[in-house]
């Protein structure tokens, strides 16, 4: 019995199915087909014009990652939906390479990190330089998932590889005059162009440098990364090694780091530098104390999924990481130091 | 050459299609994963700086227009004009659906708090009060009243630079350009560069009187 008869246009024959080799390797064809010179030919940037579409294809080898040994640390699994590496890698800020979030991705996937050196000094008993070798065999490697609050009120579920900072401190061996802790990224203009053009770098005076108390540097939460989703980390999210402190704005958890100086001073911080008014030597995520050009109260959590994916949650004091850090702070008028 | 009404034809064709390619290359990028793994702020920026761009091109037609005796480009004022205010829609649209998902209670707490959203806010209204009084009939009807309305262009060529400014973390390069160019497009307009011209001209009369005397 045929009630409702079937359009013609409805009825699928077997020749008009894509066979699922191409559907996933539609991509691949994509770029057979020449839209894939397309794109890969856009820049990042919104100004580069429409005749960008014309221009020869820049293939660019990405940076290569290896597996990294390291067990799950249990206290620090999020019950929250992580988000997928393809967006953790592709959407960052990491003004070295230029201000787009786009940018890092596509302008750092040259970056050299071995040889690296990291430098441990300042008011430490054993000072230490480490190589790129040291940096993942030296400690023993933890897998931790933690918040990520950007200060532009978008954030992130990530799952890092790397070990506490207080073990490396601890190593080093820090005196009775250290009070702060300094950081440092790399510079080079000629692997980063951030650095060489101040159009493309946003103004920063580089290097970009950050600190913390040394009281903030103990904590258990503040962690050296090495990796992310089990392997070394990509050029954009900071390889080879960089700073995660959860419960601040991401801005204060430093790529790519060279020197980490411990210090009887407060150390002076790049964002802080550039507009003191908007951006504290804290910067602890607070939904309370609003940016002066917008509000912190909420954020777009950008998880799985496409454009329409993205959630608005309330933003929590201290990035839900209260119990742990709350104490550091108790003698502190947080809405004055923001 | 002088362009004639028989022109206005094809110079429109050609505005629509240099209006619509950006967003179909912003679809593209978008499909082709170009514009990033998270593409809101991107999507945001790239329509606002669409109605920007396009502002700033509808304000030099007239001088040009002027400059080069080529009245019909006046008639292109009103599509261009439109153009604007599509891209504003489609910046507002992505800002609210994309980044605030729909949260308005958010956003009316940040037209209020926040400078630089108050100022899009405001800029966006004038801009749909000039396009929904755009057409002809509504023109002759409004009479004097309506140029005096669509004179508010030239505050919107001041207030759209400054919420382009105001909303940048520290790049203030680029807003620079535009505050500084939409300032020049508006200076050329106002007497003050001929009556500049005019005190000089005199002043170096007055001083060639005086040395040959």
């Amino acid at each position: 019995m045929h009630f409702i008869k079937r359009p013609s246009w409805d009825t699928v024959k077997s020749s008009d199915i894509t066979p699922e080799s191409v559907f996933n390797d539609r991509r691949n064809i994509i770029k057979a087909l020449g839209l894939g010179a397309i794109g890969a030919s856009i820049p990042g940037q919104v100004q580069a014009g429409i005749f960008d579409l014309f221009g020869k294809s820049q293939p660019s080898t990405p940076f290569i990652t290896s597996p990294l040994a390291f067990t799950v640390n249990k206290g620090f699994e999020l019950s929250e939906a992580k988000t997928p590496f393809s967006k953790v890698s592709t959407h960052n800020n990491f003004y070295e390479f230029g201000t787009s979030k786009s940018d890092p991705v596509e302008n750092s996937q040259g970056l050299k990190v071995d040889p690296w050196s990291l430098v441990i000094d300042g008011e430490v008993d054993n000072p230490i330089t480490l190589g790129f070798e040291d940096l993942t065999k030296m400690m023993a490697l933890e897998e931790r998932t933690y918040r990520l609050r950007c200060v532009e009120a978008w954030s992130m579920v990530v799952p890092w590889v790397g070990f506490p900072l207080a073990a490396l401190l601890k190593k080093v061996g820090v005196n009775s005059r250290a009070k702060y802790v300094a950081f440092e990224t790399l510079f080079d203009p000629d692997q980063m162009p951030g650095q060489k053009s101040r159009l493309m770098g946003g103004g920063i005076h580089y290097p970009y440098v950050e600190g913390l108390t040394l009281a903030e540097a103990m904590n258990d939460l503040s962690f050296l990364a090495v990796g992310l989703y089990g392997k070394s980390l990509p050029p954009q999210n900071g390889a080879p090694i960089r700073l995660v402190v959860p419960w601040k704005y991401g801005f204060k958890s430093i790529k790519s780091l060279v020197r980490i100086r411990v210090m009887d001073k407060r150390p002076p911080t790049s964002w802080n530098q550039l507009a003191p008014q908007e951006y504290g030597f804290y910067a602890n995520v607070n939904p309370d104390v609003d940016h002066p050009r917008w509000s912190q109260a909420s954020e777009r959590r950008i998880g799985e999924g496409g454009l329409f994916s993205a959630t608005r949650i309330k933003t929590r004091p201290f990035n839900g990481y209260q119990e742990q850090v709350a104490d550091l702070y108790r003698d502190l008028d947080l809405r004055r130091n923001y | 050459m002088r362009l004639t009404m028989k022109h206005l034809f094809w110079l429109k064709l050609a505005i629509h299609l240099l209006a619509i390619l950006p967003v179909v290359y912003l679809i593209l990028l978008i499909i082709l994963d170009k514009a990033g793994g998270d593409p809101v702020q991107y999507i945001i920026h790239y329509t606002g700086i669409g109605a920007l761009n396009t502002l700033v091109i509808l304000l030099c037609i007239s001088p040009i227009a002027r400059k080069f005796k080529q009245g019909v480009l006046i008639q292109t004022r009103r599509v261009i004009g439109l153009y604007v205010f599509a891209y504003a829609n489609l910046h507002i649209f992505a800002f609210i659906s994309l980044d605030l998902l729909f949260a308005w209670s958010l956003l009316f707490e940040e037209v209020v708090k926040r400078p630089y959203i108050l100022v899009g806010a405001v800029s966006y209204i004038i801009l749909f009060l000039l396009s929904i009084t755009s057409f002809k009939a509504l023109r002759r009807k409004m009479g004097k009243r309506w140029q005096q309305l669509h004179n508010l262009v030239y505050l919107l060529a001041l207030l759209v630079p400054i919420h382009f400014y105001w909303s940048v973390k520290s790049e203030v390069i680029e807003p620079g350009i535009y505050i500084a160019l939409t300032s020049l497009l508006l200076l050329i307009r106002s007497p003050l560069p001929k009556l500049f011209l005019e005190f000089y001209l005199r002043l170096k009369n007055k001083l060639g009187s005086l040395t040959s005397s």
